[in-house]
């Protein structure tokens, strides 16, 4: 079963084109779709709950049709929106039960859905505060939390991490890794931030001027290169010497040498050489494609356009 | 976050959440239950209810305000035998229509753009309700608080008149008149109020334009009776109810409903009943279209 489906899809406002003939299938499990501002992602997520008809074009969430299967559809689909959009004078619990039972779950089941899924995105005495008190790390897990409190089979999370510090991103990147794996629960996000996806995502969506101009899986897009980088505790000009005589491409790059890898015994004569020279190794580390590749190096894209 | 005693085996990182995720598969009870229960709600909200205790002081007051006086107005009757309520029902509602304004004023705002302005709105629209039933919940439940302000007060007043053991069968046609009266009343604050109030996300300002609209309405209303009067042109006179909300609904009642008019000259005729009844079925259908439209954008 797919996830998602959407043939053709089109949406213009007067001479605004947001959406332009997307066509694309996606899987259960983690997907990334990245994109600028403005690239048509808000409005892909707003036609796929159901609220906004498309101009052209079908798509199917968990089978049901988007033109007329709406209500059923966000029956079965998390939301969390990218902006704030909790009122500050409640409390969290407050906030997801209400949150609950405007799902359609009975108040009993409400309340215990709410504690129990406070407590999976991490949120326990603090719950009874209100919420105009939270920091952004809170408020972001509360915005999540009501996106889980009806056990969606599919949550879309606008820009989770927006807002947040480094700690704060790891711990909702881990999050989003276990709404999958533990919860089952399917999962779209949005981000512009490239190294996050990488991290998470199955798979990367890339749209742009409302058309979609990559759809692979991350782990083609991350493969590994041919290409290894070795930091020395002292000046590497030896080791690129003794390198080259050796017959290894290198290259000097700041404090690193990237160092081109015919086969396996690249590693042992880098190794060697370093011993023989009587250098520290600090690292030795095989580089990955970085998705930030898929900006600065497009073939499928159309002239002229840059994100 | 706290540093509690963790489950002995668990990883620290872990902590409490460990325990494992578990599926809903109970009922999920559709859009009819979510309306119900966002109407319910917004009636408790208005009243305070699971509010801070701040929130529940005007609501209450104004409740008190209104329900007191009607309380003392019937135990007075009963104590000294009075053969007629020294009131009448409907005049007791007119009489106080400035804390029923207050009222409308100060929790249209709470009941509308909240939702606004911290953008509720998108997480309601993103739930199986529609923005048709969104809207229809809130009016109904603004409707309903005002229903219970203006009834509650009525309802006292007929338990002193019975208490003090006033003809039923008098006091009844007038009771329930007064209380039909009072729900027309609701629907049309109710949906004038929020759909004002819909109009900003700031509450202050939502609040101020309410109470604006009501008391320039009233006192227009009151100012072109007046100068109709002057002239001598009964007709118009009699028309000048439709300004006003207080009066539009008092002009139905008389009306239609044979009450007798308390604030205004009656509407002239059947064509003036007529008239009366469509400009409140209009206004209360544009105020619920209005709020409708409203919410077509709310999403973004």
């Amino acid at each position: 079963m797919s996830l998602i489906r959407a043939e053709g899809l089109t949406m213009r406002f007067g001479s605004v084109t947001a959406l332009d003939g997307l066509t694309l299938e996606v899987d259960p499990g983690i997907t990334g779709l990245v994109g600028a501002n403005g690239a048509g992602k808000s409005t892909l997520l707003k036609i796929l709950l159901g609220l906004l008809p498309s101009t052209e074009g079908t798509a199917a969430v968990l089978d049901l049709d988007v033109a007329v299967d709406g209500p059923a559809i966000r029956e079965r689909v998390g939301y969390m929106p990218e902006h704030d959009c909790l009122p500050p004078d409640v409390s969290a619990t407050e906030f997801v039960v209400h949150m609950a039972r405007m799902s359609g779950l009975p108040t009993t089941a409400a309340r215990e859905r709410a504690a129990d899924t406070l407590r999976h995105v991490g949120l326990y005495e603090e719950r009874y505060r209100p919420m105009g008190g939270y920091s952004t790390g809170m408020r972001q897990r509360v915005k999540l939390a009501q996106a889980l409190v009806h056990d969606p089979s599919l949550v879309l999370l606008d820009e989770p991490t927006n807002g947040l510090d480094p700690a704060g991103r790891d711990d909702m990147l881990g999050l989003i890794q276990r709404i999958d794996s533990e919860f089952g629960i399917s999962v779209i996000v949005t981000s512009h931030l490239l190294g996050e996806l990488e991290r998470v995502c199955r798979t990367i969506v890339v749209i742009e001027g409302g058309r979609l101009t990559r759809h692979s899986s991350t782990a083609s897009v991350t493969a590994e290169t041919a290409v290894v980088t070795v930091e020395v505790d002292d000046d590497h000009a030896a080791l690129h010497a003794r390198l080259t005589a050796a017959g290894i491409t290198a290259r000097s790059s700041g404090r690193v040498l990237q160092i081109d890898v015919a086969d396996g015994s690249t590693y042992d004569v880098v190794r060697d050489a370093v011993a023989e020279l009587g250098l520290g190794l600090v690292r030795m580390e095989r580089q990955r494609h970085r998705m930030t590749e898929m900006f600065t190096d497009r073939p499928t894209t159309p002239g002229g356009v840059h994100v | 976050m706290s540093d509690r005693a963790t489950p002995a085996g668990a990883p620290s990182s872990g902590a409490i959440h460990d325990i494992g995720y578990r599926h809903y598969d109970g009922p999920r009870l559709g859009a009819a239950y979510i309306r119900r229960s966002l109407f319910l709600d917004t009636l408790r909200g208005t009243y305070g209810l699971g509010r801070s205790a701040r929130s529940k002081i005007v609501p209450l007051g104004l409740l008190a305000l209104l329900a007191l006086p009607a309380l003392a107005v019937g135990i007075v009757t009963g104590y000294f035998g009075f053969g007629a309520l020294p009131i009448g029902y409907t005049e007791y509602i007119f009489g106080f229509q400035v804390a029923v304004t207050i009222f409308v004023a100060a929790q249209s705002p709470a009941v509308m753009s909240r939702d606004l302005r911290f953008r509720v709105a998108a997480l309601y629209f993103s739930r199986p309700l529609s923005r048709q039933q969104y809207v229809q919940a809130k009016y109904a439940g603004m409707a309903a608080a005002l229903f219970l302000l203006m009834g509650l007060p009525i309802t006292l007043l007929l338990a002193g008149a019975l208490l003090a053991e006033l003809p039923v069968d008098e006091q009844l046609p007038d009771y329930l008149r007064a209380m039909a009266g009072a729900a027309l009343a609701a629907l049309v604050l109710a949906g004038i109020g929020l759909f004002v109030a819909a109009m900003t996300p700031r509450r202050g300002l939502g609040v101020a334009a309410v109470v604006g609209v009501l008391l320039v309405l009233s006192g227009l209303q009151v100012t072109v009776m007046a100068m109709a009067y002057e002239f001598g042109n009964d007709t118009f006179t009699g028309y000048t109810g439709l300004i006003s909300p207080y009066t539009l609904v008092d002009g139905v009642m008389s009306g239609v409903l044979g009450a007798d008019s308390s604030i205004v000259e009656e509407p002239p005729g059947a064509v003036g009943a007529a008239v009366f009844v469509v400009a409140v079925v209009a206004l209360v259908a544009a105020c619920y279209a209005g709020l409708v439209a409203r919410y077509r954008k709310a999403l973004s």
